[in-house]
């Protein structure tokens, strides 16, 4: 057995059935980073002592006769490096926060704790979680399992690329306008972009807070629900989270499509989507007719001013946001300043990196006197605009079906000195969190150049057991894991 | 050009950023194509639409105003570049 290649799901029951301990699965785990982190270069920081907290968990598990159904004792996890660990450093893949040990948990990792899951360690993502590739980082470059070439996608390619290569058994990202979807269909794993205020941002280092959502990065559907269990839930340390009833989601899963209503909006299908995305989409399509689903071509013109809307509030929130690094009571100080004013702007233009300061400059021009009238209000008026579509949208279907990126995983390189260019990236994610609805990303084949491509389904508000189910039955249906594996191909 | 030298200077100055001179063409192209692309907006029918403003409908979110006290003291106080007593330090301003 090889226990890496296992999905969470099917770790939980060897735990349960005494087949496996929580120091097997945690040290076949090391051993796996051990073997590809060169490769793959998917971390920033690797915690071996989870070894040792999962020999304790193994010790309490060692007295359970009966290990309740759905636990996770000693299943680990990893965690993208913008979520605040106690203990752990937290960088965000950042000269500025380099040597930043938070001094408290998130709320999600506070969950994580409580479920007994040691963390592997901390993933890289684009800085500040800004970027499509992960080349952003100022710690290293990850490389995509797949092709070593290519990039993992961004920002979180540091959980999708540890996920697709077996680094971790899954992992937590975050997703302001893509960045889990985006990386997770250029690896070939599920990645889950919750409805805005579903989960708790406390913790998590904000870069646009009406945007941001943490979400789950997974090997198949099934361990989506199970995570999304874990972390879901009002807190009161985020006034932006929602108090709703519990739910189990993996009881969503059933397997079944019949009569669902999907709708495949035209502008998601247009100029700059790759033919190759085009073709795998319209097949997935014909796999959903044969489920028993309906389909129907629908419209969501709104989309083509999304990217532009996004890219305003974006920068304007992370302009106001990124205020706070100062080199005052954390992060990076400059060695060379003359006066406070001079500590302060020295410590952030060292400490920054070129696209976050590029999206500082940004934001601020358009909060600025004379332009927040032509560009953040206007742009937060579109919003209602983008949203409004949604809606209609949402009254005639369950889901809607789009790809998620233009293109299979492009090369290390190619678009890094044209930012315009890379933003495009995001051109099929964004609306989603403009409009604060869910959606999921899963394989629904490979390109031409043997690159995953993913298939982006997308809620109503809280419909993520829709969601949920509509995903999964597509996957029992393709059955991507078991035909395609990443090849680490150089 | 959407934008000249001056303006994207006075820019970086509320930034809190430095951009270096052989840099300002850089950023000056950098946010020019940007500012070009989202031109797009002015097509869009907006005039009877609100803003949206936040990402949920909560508003007045209350919660008891009670004190609570930060255990971990030491552990923030050791993120800090420079402290001094337990105070965090920084240059001379007066």
């Amino acid at each position: 057995m090889n226990i890496t290649e296992l999905t969470v799901h099917e770790l939980q029951e060897k735990i349960k059935n005494k087949e496996l301990t929580s120091e097997q699965i945690t040290k076949a785990y090391i051993d796996r980073i051990n073997e590809k982190e060169n490769d793959v270069a998917a971390f920033v920081t690797i915690c071996n002592d989870s070894l040792e907290q999962s020999k304790k968990i193994d010790e309490e598990l060692n007295k359970e006769n009966n290990i309740a159904d759905g636990s996770l004792k000693g299943i680990p996890i990893g965690i993208k490096d913008n979520i605040c660990t106690k203990g752990i450093k937290t960088t965000c893949s950042s000269k500025m926060l380099e040597n930043f040990i938070s001094p408290y948990d998130a709320t999600v990792i506070e969950k994580i704790k409580s479920e007994q899951m040691p963390i592997l360690g901390k993933l890289n993502m684009d800085e500040f979680a800004m970027g499509s590739s992960t080349e952003n980082s100022a710690i290293k470059i990850t490389h995509n399992p797949w092709n070593l070439n290519k990039v993992p996608g961004g920002s979180s390619g540091g959980s999708a690329a540890a996920v697709a290569a077996n680094m971790v058994p899954w992992a937590l990202g975050s997703d302001t306008g893509g960045s889990i979807r985006e990386p997770a269909s250029f690896c070939g794993v599920v990645g889950l972009k919750l409805t805005y205020g579903l989960v708790s941002r406390y913790g998590l280092v904000a870069f646009a807070s009406s945007l941001d959502q943490i979400g789950p990065i997974t090997k198949d559907v099934e361990d989506s629900a199970i995570l999304l269990n874990v972390i879901a839930g009002h807190d009161e340390k985020d006034t932006t989270s929602y108090d709703r009833p519990k739910i189990d989601y993996t009881k969503s899963l059933k397997n079944d499509v019949k009569g669902l209503k999907i709708g495949v909006p035209k502008e998601f299908f247009g100029e700059g989507i790759s033919e190759d995305v085009k073709a795998k989409l319209k097949e997935s399509i014909e796999v959903y007719k044969s489920l028993g689903a309906e389909v129907e071509e629908c419209s969501l013109g709104a989309v083509e001013y999304a990217l532009a809307t996004y890219y305003i509030i974006a920068c304007a929130e992370a302009s106001s946001n990124l205020g706070r690094f100062d080199g005052i009571r954390y992060g990076y100080r400059a060695k060379e300043f003359s006066d406070l004013k001079e500590l302060y702007v020295n410590s952030r233009t060292e400490g920054f990196g070129d696209e976050v300061k590029r999206r500082i400059i940004l934001g601020t021009y358009v909060l600025s006197s004379g332009y927040y009238d032509a560009y953040y209000k206007k742009a937060q008026k579109v919003r209602t605009y983008v949203k409004k579509q949604f809606d209609e949208n949402f009254k005639k279907y369950d889901v809607l079906l789009t790809p998620v990126a233009p293109t299979t995983a492009f090369d290390i390189g190619q678009k890094k000195e044209n930012p315009l260019e890379m933003y495009l990236a995001d051109v099929c994610t964004v609306s989603i969190n403009i409009a604060s609805v869910p959606a999921i990303s899963i394989p629904c084949g490979v390109g031409k150049d043997g690159m995953p491509i993913g298939m982006q389904l997308i809620g109503d508000r809280f419909s993520e057991e829709k969601l949920l189910n509509a995903a999964y039955t597509f996957e029992q249906k393709i059955k991507f894991r078991e035909n395609y594996k990443p090849g680490f191909n150089k | 050009m959407n934008v000249d030298k001056n303006e994207l200077l006075h820019i970086a100055k509320l930034s809190d950023l430095k951009i270096d001179e052989k840099e300002i063409d850089k950023y000056l192209s950098n946010l020019d194509n940007i500012l070009e692309y989202v031109k797009i907006l002015e097509k869009v029918p907006i005039a009877d639409l609100d803003e949206t403003i936040g990402a949920n409908d909560n508003i007045n979110v209350f919660r008891k105003d009670e004190v609570k006290t930060f255990e971990n003291r030491d552990a923030l106080l050791n993120n800090a570049p420079e402290i001094e007593r337990d105070m965090f330090k920084i240059p001379k301003v007066l």
